[in-house]
This record gives structure tokens, sequence and C-alpha cells, in this order.
């Protein structure tokens, strides 16, 4: 067992009892990356001597009094960090990488504690996709079985996190992201409510769904990552002025009495058995720890996936214009005029699945279809937030499936774009209504392929759903198993 | 409801700045349809008198005094970041004109 392999929990108990230091631990990842990134490749930007040179300095400080100080992490390769080329996995940010000259607020916070930043994961470019394969580094892979994906889009952070090539990742979720690699790749991960932590500093897909979560290897150390990086951020006025409770302080008290109900509507026709006698088996664990395990039902979540491909494309069509060759990164020869330089600046630094989407939303907001497309689709976005919050009415946690099946072959999706978009039919409603998610793992299928399952509460509401997480998982031990790399 | 013609896939490119092959024209004609037309399920839902969700939860519009702060980044790093050259703290685009 490497050092590497520890939770944040572990490792702060031994960094403070000065059993090993901070400059271990970093290496211990490092090398671990070395050797498992040839299989998987999940990290595409090395931080590797910075990194250890900040190991170093807060060795020799010596004080480690907040359980992330010298805790060594990955974040997706959306997070602006100072000095760091930070690219999206985009060639419209290479060519010249991309290196900003500012920090996310996340980073940053992570910074001010002292989590030491070993570099970024690979993503579907710009986080579109649910499977990593639209990176322009090639595919990541899924670390129980290389010829799998790892999910998407930040199967970088999953697959990292469940090779222990990291303590702990970030990640992005704006229709499943977070929630659906982890359940490939057999970690945890948290999409937390919108607007729990701030967007500033990481580069938006569709703003009004982006959320800012983390990939960890227990319930115990999203609770940990999550109170450091939540709340009120002046710099993203779409952040909450809501109280950030104390995570880990409620974290054992268990679920007697709990309410818990299981969606009608998230068990369907197509979807592997597998999947859902394993989500099914944990809702009977849940019976056994004492909660009441009841039926609910989100009548618009058929809708869910249509209204999501509306919004997300109309707001990708117009985040995506910032891109044009002037201010950052790729930039083209013998331009005929500006307008000439701005199209060949697009075309050749965006990839297939950035265009399609950019087309999309550029047609859905045209004059004359603007009311049929994107109001309508947001009036559905309506009535799927409105299901949740009956649901929630009698409910507290609602658990359900993450994805269909388990993780699928490299290239099954390529030529079909709307099925690659029909693998987010359990994660999307859950962003349309701006609610927290988490997703823990729940089982395997054949061939040792890790099964999640997701955890949702109503908005503000990590905190139940963390509390119930751990007793789950303290129960069942899922979490415990790695793959052999 | 939404067959689309490759002219008009000629033409969302164009608005969105994007120059697309006679290959990729074919291509995406064929699969921006077929998302179109998974999407048109939403025009069965009943939507008379719900309000579209604009902001998720329920924010209204936030302010902030207006100051300039030079605490995140100052100009220069910024105009590093840009591939063209930089003249007197502008970035150098090609011509709007056409000339070269």
């Amino acid at each position: 067992m490497t050092l590497s392999s520890l939770t944040i929990g572990g490792a702060h108990a031994q960094l403070k009892e000065k059993k090993i230091s901070s400059e271990e631990l970093t290496r211990a990842c490092i090398e671990r990356i070395e050797h498992a990134d040839k299989s998987i490749n999940a990290v595409i930007h090395k931080n590797f001597d910075r990194a250890l040179s900040e190991a170093k300095k807060i060795d020799a400080k010596g004080v480690f009094a907040h359980p992330l100080t010298g805790i060594p992490y990955l974040a997706k390769d959306v997070f602006c960090e100072a000095g760091v080329p930070t690219t999206a996995c985009s060639n419209i940010l290479r060519n010249k990488d991309y290196v900003p000259p500012f920090d996310s607020t996340t980073t940053q916070r992570l910074r001010a504690v002292s989590a030491v930043s070993l570099g970024k994961t690979n993503t579907d470019e710009f986080t579109m996709g649910a499977s990593t394969e639209t990176s322009c580094f090639g595919a990541t892979r899924c670390p129980w079985d290389t010829s799998r994906v790892a999910g998407g889009s930040s199967g970088g952070s999953a697959a990292a996190t469940a090779a222990d090539e990291c303590l702990f990742a970030l990640g992005t979720d704006t229709g499943g992201s977070i929630r659906q690699p982890a359940s490939f790749c057999g970690c945890t991960g948290m999409k937390v409510t919108y607007g729990r932590t701030s967007r500033f500093g990481v580069m938006s897909m569709a703003s009004s769904l982006d959320s800012i979560g983390t990939l960890a290897k227990c319930v115990e150390d999203v609770a940990i990552i999550l109170q450091a990086i939540a709340g009120k951020d002046p710099l993203d006025a779409t952040t909450g002025d809501v109280p950030v409770p104390n995570y880990t302080a409620t974290l054992k008290k268990g679920v007697k009495g709990l309410k818990i109900g299981l969606p009608k509507e998230y068990f369907i026709k197509g979807m592997d058995p597998q999947v859902e006698s394993a989500v099914r088996a944990a809702a009977e664990e849940y019976r056994k720890l004492g909660a009441q395990v009841t039926d609910v039902s989100l009548p618009h979540s058929q809708y869910a996936i249509a209204a999501y491909y509306v919004i997300v494309p109309s707001e990708v069509s117009s985040n995506m214009a910032r891109y044009d060759g002037v201010r950052y990164g790729h930039t083209v020869n013998d331009p005929q005029s500006l307008v000439d330089y701005y199209e060949k600046a697009r075309s050749s630094g965006f990839g297939a699945e950035v265009k399609r989407r950019i087309m999309i939303g550029t047609f859905a907001l045209s004059a004359g279809y603007y009311d049929a497309y994107y109001r309508q689709a947001q009036k559905v976005r309506t009535l799927v937030k409105r299901d949740f919050e009956e649901a929630f009415g009698g409910v507290d946690v609602i658990l359900a499936p993450i994805a269909p099946t388990p993780a699928f072959k490299i290239g099954a999706h390529t030529d079909d774009p709307l099925a690659m978009y029909l693998e987010d039919v359990f994660t999307v409603p859950i962003n349309l209504a701006g609610i927290p998610g988490l997703s823990l793992p729940c089982g395997f299928a054949k061939g040792d392929l890790p099964i999640g399952m997701q955890l949702l509460g109503p908005q503000w509401g990590e905190e139940v759903i963390l509390r119930a997480g751990y007793a789950y998982e303290q129960a069942t031990q899922w979490h415990m198993r790695k793959p052999a790399l | 409801m939404a067959q689309l013609t490759a002219d008009q896939v000629r033409h969302i490119a164009k608005l969105a700045r994007l120059t697309l092959s006679d290959d990729e024209v074919k291509k995406f004609t064929k699969e921006l349809t077929a998302i179109l037309d998974y999407v048109d399920v939403l025009q069965k839902v009943d939507t008379n008198g719900v309000e579209p969700l604009k902001q998720v939860t329920g924010l209204t519009s936030a302010f902030r005094d207006d100051v300039i702060t030079d605490a995140i980044a100052l100009p220069e790093p910024l105009l590093a970041t840009s591939p063209l050259p930089i003249v007197s703290d502008q970035i150098e685009t090609p011509s709007a004109h056409g000339e070269r």
C-alpha cells in the first residue's frame, strides 16, 4: 500500500503526529502518477516541481491544524490556477498554452489552507461530454478496465482519485460530470447545490447549471473538502448567501427514522439489471439501518434530457463566444480580415462536440425559434424543479441510479452524439433543479466494473445526503475496493 | 418540425463564426437534425401558465459597488495571455476592414 492510497482523514492524522511528511505524501502521488497514468491518461498538466517545493515549505513550518494542510490534490483542467497551464483540454487554448494570471476561488481557498496542487486532470473539451473522449489529449481510461471509458466529463479527476494518484480531485458537474465518472471509476463524488460553491475562475460551460465539486475516496473526505470550498463569494454573484453548516459534525448521526424515496421513473426499460439490483439492494440496506424507504414520483423526468440539451447548447453558444483567438491561446496565420481570423481560429481550435453545441445553441436562440426552444425548455425546467420540491415534501433524501449501465467501451458512442446525450438521463434532472447529489459506490457488475448510486437532497441540503452516504458507506465498505493497476 | 438543410447549417455556422468543410456540413446536418428532432418532445409538454426558470435558487439582481480593483489580476499579465502582438497596452488584431 502506498501513502497515496490514504484518505484525507488518515493522512491528516499521520501528518499531525509527524509520522509522515507532506513531501513524502506528495512524492508518493507523483510516483503513482508516473506509474499508473501510462495506463489511464488522467493527468495532463503536471506541476510536480512546484508541488514538492510547497510541500517542503509546509513541512518546514510543521503546522497541520487544518485537515487539508499538506494534502496533495489534482484539479480538472478548467480550474484557473495562477502560473499553471489551464486549457480545458481544447486546442483553442493550446498553441501557446493558456496560463492564467489568477486563481479560481476554489483553488485559492485550497491554497489558503495549504493543500498542495499537483496539476490538471483530463476532461472532455470544455467539459462537453460524458466519457472524456472529446479531450484534445485523448480519452481517459477506466482504472478497472482500460478498454472502457472513465466517464465524463470529470473522467480524469475520477480515474486519478480511484487509482490513488492523488488524495482528492476537483471536478465540475453541469449534467452529471462528477457523479457519472465517480460511478464508473468507483469513487465518491459530490455535486453541490447550484450556488453553494463559487464558479469564479472556472471556465464556464452552461452558467445556469455549472456547479463546482469534488471527487474523493470516502464520504468523510468529501465533507472535509466541501467545508473548505463552500460559501458565498463576492466574485460569483450566483453564490447563495446561505450559512455553511459544519458537515463533519453531523456526519455520524445515522439514518434512523430518515425517509428515503425511490423515484419510479428512474428504473427504466433498457437499463442494466445489475445496476437496478445494486440500487435496490442499497435501499434494502437503508431499511436495515433504520430508514423508511418509500416510492416517490418525478413525473417530468422523461423531458429533462430534451430541456437540458436545449438550455446547455444555448448557454454554450454564448460562453464560447469569448474564444476567438484574440485574448487567449490559439492563433492562425494570414487572415484576410478580422472576421476571417475569428472563423479560422475558432474552426481550427474547437473540436466537433463543441461546434455541435455552439450550432444547436445558435439555432435555438435565433429569431423565430427562441420561444419554441429556449423559453419552452426553461418552462419545462420549472416543472422538473417542482417535481423535486413536491417529492421532498414527503421524504428527506432521494436514492437513485446514476447511469443506466456501468462504464461502456471506448468508442461505443463516437458516431452517435444523441446516444451519448442519453447517458445523462438520470443525472441532468438534478442540475435542472439545482439540488445537491452525492455519488457513491454501491456494488460491482460482471467484469469487476463499479456501480454507483446517487443520494439527492433538497436545495442547500448537502448535510443530510452526506450523513446518509456515510451511514451506507460504513455499513457496506464498497469504497474500500481498489482497481489493480 | 426541424429538418435542417445544408444551407441552414452553413447559415448557422456563419452566425457562430465557424467555417465548415463540405464533409462537416454533411455530418452536422444529419446530427443536428437528429438532436433537434429529439428535443421536439418539449412541444408536447403542457406549459400553460408555467413561468420559465431563469435562476434556480431564486436570486434576483445582485449589486456591488462600481469600484475598479486590481486585487485579482493586473492588466499586463492579462494581456500577456494573448497570442497576438501587444501595442501600447492593446491587442493588435487583423484589420476589421479587410486590408492586410
